[in-house]
């Protein structure tokens, strides 16, 4: 059942509430700056797209508008957050962290300057635009990089919460976002913080432990909801928090499960999953079965028959916990 | 204000103890570059001990002058300039590029205070000053920033996104000094990349450009002085030097861009006798 702890949308399940998680940076950053003067938020040519737009039209002031120069917004932003500014940089994953990925890692992460990573569009709910804007790498690329939290929000709600509490680390952070609308499965009073994995669902005994991120979520939900009913109890976390990974919350559960199951719209290799394994391999080594897309690149389609096609809907992780289960 | 012969002469006997204290770190760290530093000697000396506003024993002062270095591998030149400016000891650069050491091969903003960042990878410095310059506009401040930079990272697409922004938010508190020594590792840079018309590019991009004899301090200083007074656009000062300046054996042969006295070319002098004869001849020039 629902954890009531994490404070849920009582529509979860029947017509939940939809928005893209970018919405939530478009609020989450006006909050920011309202809250902190020192905040700024750069664009590459994609102020609508990135919803960077909400920012711009209350401070237009602090907006800056770099031009479709994605190096340059690394580095101007490492420059501004060098000088003692708050910078959010938005682009589409693919191009920031994409494209000047080795300017991050030079004039953000050794730096060690709290510039706000801002990718936009990642992962197969980018759609129609096809492989080229489907960042499904990005969550590996920042999660190696000393200095950065990477953080990947289930929904809008989340979205809005996480880019409030990335101004205040005083870190470099990464923070991913899709295009496509989704479930708003989180509510005003669900709890957040950076680091701490939330438990969504939670039944006796359970068999398997599920640990999901970003909008992907809401079909790890729906598939335990579904197990529930085949007498198949499972927990799902909402691992919001790739790195640092709540390490305490998720061995607990993998152990108190016995088995384990990943669930990610990124490549299968470096993601979450591959986080987890690494956790566990080290402090409770447990039978892992890894949902994400399988070491291929995306192509154009609608999200939900791309989710379908890579493996993705809620019968492949039926699948998957099912294969865990069965190796216990 | 113009500088009297005696000032002039003071600065260039720093310049020239600087390019000693180049010579030593690098032949006991038996690695990394020696031509771009020896060439920018006299510019860092005219920045340390002239231009910057800046206080040696505060390097985190919030009004100091800033100065981005954007061609991380002619950190020795820097590390010798604050050295002797007062920043720390100077026997404290014979770590250079040592396990421990603050004074990393490539220059990291955590290890020392007062290297205001961290650069090595080509092309990246010039947005970081623009970022900053725009970021203190934002608040008022009056402090400059002065980016160093190479002529061959002018190959990086990244410089040219940073030069568009700083032009296109006149960012008249920039500076950008450019070390056109026509060098670079694979050779000289017109066979490598044709870098010319250097100054019509910028000039192009809607800057204001000075170009300068980089061994001619008076010229440099004027140099800076003109930059404050520009209204309306960032300054690159252009300055023309001579790659492995000091020391004639080796002055404009890429060979030495990066190999260290001790590791250099062997065809002029033997590799045991380089750091001897390349400090002789830099006493022989006081």
């Amino acid at each position: 059942m629902i954890n009531p702890d994490a404070k849920l949308a009582a529509n979860i399940f029947d017509k939940p509430d939809m928005a893209p998680t970018r919405d939530g940076f478009g609020k989450g950053s006006v909050e920011a700056g309202e809250s902190d003067d020192r905040v700024v938020v750069l664009t590459a040519d994609l102020a609508e797209s990135t919803r960077a737009d909400s920012f711009q039209k209350t401070f237009p002031e602090r907006f800056i508008q770099v031009g479709v120069a994605e190096q340059n917004l690394a580095t101007v932003g490492a420059g501004m957050a060098n000088y003692g500014k708050i910078p959010f940089i938005t682009s589409y994953a693919t191009f920031s962290p994409g494209r000047n990925w080795e300017q991050i890692r030079t004039t953000i992460a050794i730096n060690n300057v709290p510039v706000k990573v801002c990718g936009m569009h990642a992962g197969l709910l980018t759609g129609p635009d096809g492989a080229t804007h489907q960042a499904l790498e990005d969550i590996a690329l920042m999660r190696v990089l000393p200095h950065f939290l990477v953080i990947s929000p289930c929904d809008a709600e989340e979205g809005r919460k996480a880019t409030v509490a990335a101004a205040k680390t005083g870190t470099p952070v990464y923070l991913r976002f899709a295009r496509d609308k989704t479930p708003v499965m989180t509510t005003p009073e669900t709890p957040f913080t950076i680091g701490k994995a939330i438990v969504m669902w939670k039944s006796e005994k359970p068999k398997v432990a599920i640990f999901a991120t970003g909008p992907l979520l809401h079909n790890a939900l729906l598939t335990a909801r579904e197990l529930e009913g085949q007498g198949i109890n499972t927990t799902v976390t909402n691992v919001h928090t790739i790195k640092p990974l709540d390490e305490e919350t998720i061995v607990a559960l993998a152990r108190d499960a016995g088995a384990a199951v990943s669930v990610e719209e990124h490549q299968i290799n470096g993601g979450l999953g591959g986080a987890i394994a690494e956790l566990l391999a080290k402090k409770c080594p447990t039978p892992m079965e890894f949902v994400g897309v399988q070491d291929q690149f995306g192509q154009s389609g609608e999200p939900k028959e791309l989710l379908e096609h890579y493996g993705l809907g809620v019968s492949h992780i039926v699948d998957a916990v099912k294969k865990a289960l069965a190796r216990k | 204000m113009e500088l009297t012969d005696a000032e002039v002469r003071a600065l260039e006997s720093h310049a020239n103890d600087i390019r000693k204290t180049i010579i030593e770190m690098l032949a006991a760290a038996k690695s990394g570059h020696t031509s771009g530093p020896l060439g920018m000697a006299d510019i860092f000396a005219a920045l340390y001990f002239h231009v910057l506003k800046h206080d040696p024993k505060n390097p985190d002062w919030p009004e100091r002058d800033r100065l981005m270095l954007s061609n991380g591998h002619i950190t020795p030149v820097r590390y010798a300039a604050m050295a002797h400016a007062g920043y720390f000891p100077v026997e404290e650069c014979l770590t250079l590029r040592k396990f421990g050491s603050r004074l990393q091969g490539h220059p990291e903003r955590e290890r020392l205070p007062g290297l205001e960042t961290t650069s090595g990878p080509l092309g990246s410095g010039l947005s970081q000053a623009a970022g900053y310059a725009y970021a203190a506009r934002m608040d008022g401040k009056t402090f400059r920033v002065f980016c160093a930079m190479s002529d061959g990272e002018q190959e990086e697409g990244n410089t040219w996104e940073a030069a568009m922004f700083a032009a296109k938010y006149r960012l008249t508190n920039l500076t950008g000094i450019m070390d056109r020594n026509n060098i670079q590792i694979d050779g000289n840079t017109e066979d490598v990349m044709p870098l010319e018309p250097m100054g019509d590019k910028y000039r192009a991009f809607n800057w204001h450009v000075i170009e300068i004899d980089g061994h001619n301090i008076p010229q440099f200083i004027a140099a800076c002085d003109e930059s404050k007074s520009i209204r309306e656009k960032p300054t690159l000062i252009l300055a023309h030097t001579t790659p492995g300046k000091g020391i004639p054996q080796i002055e404009n042969d890429y060979r030495w861009h990066g190999a260290p006295p001790g590791k250099g070319p062997t065809d002029k002098i033997p590799a045991d006798k380089q750091r001897d004869v390349f400090l002789e001849e830099l006493k022989k020039a006081v």
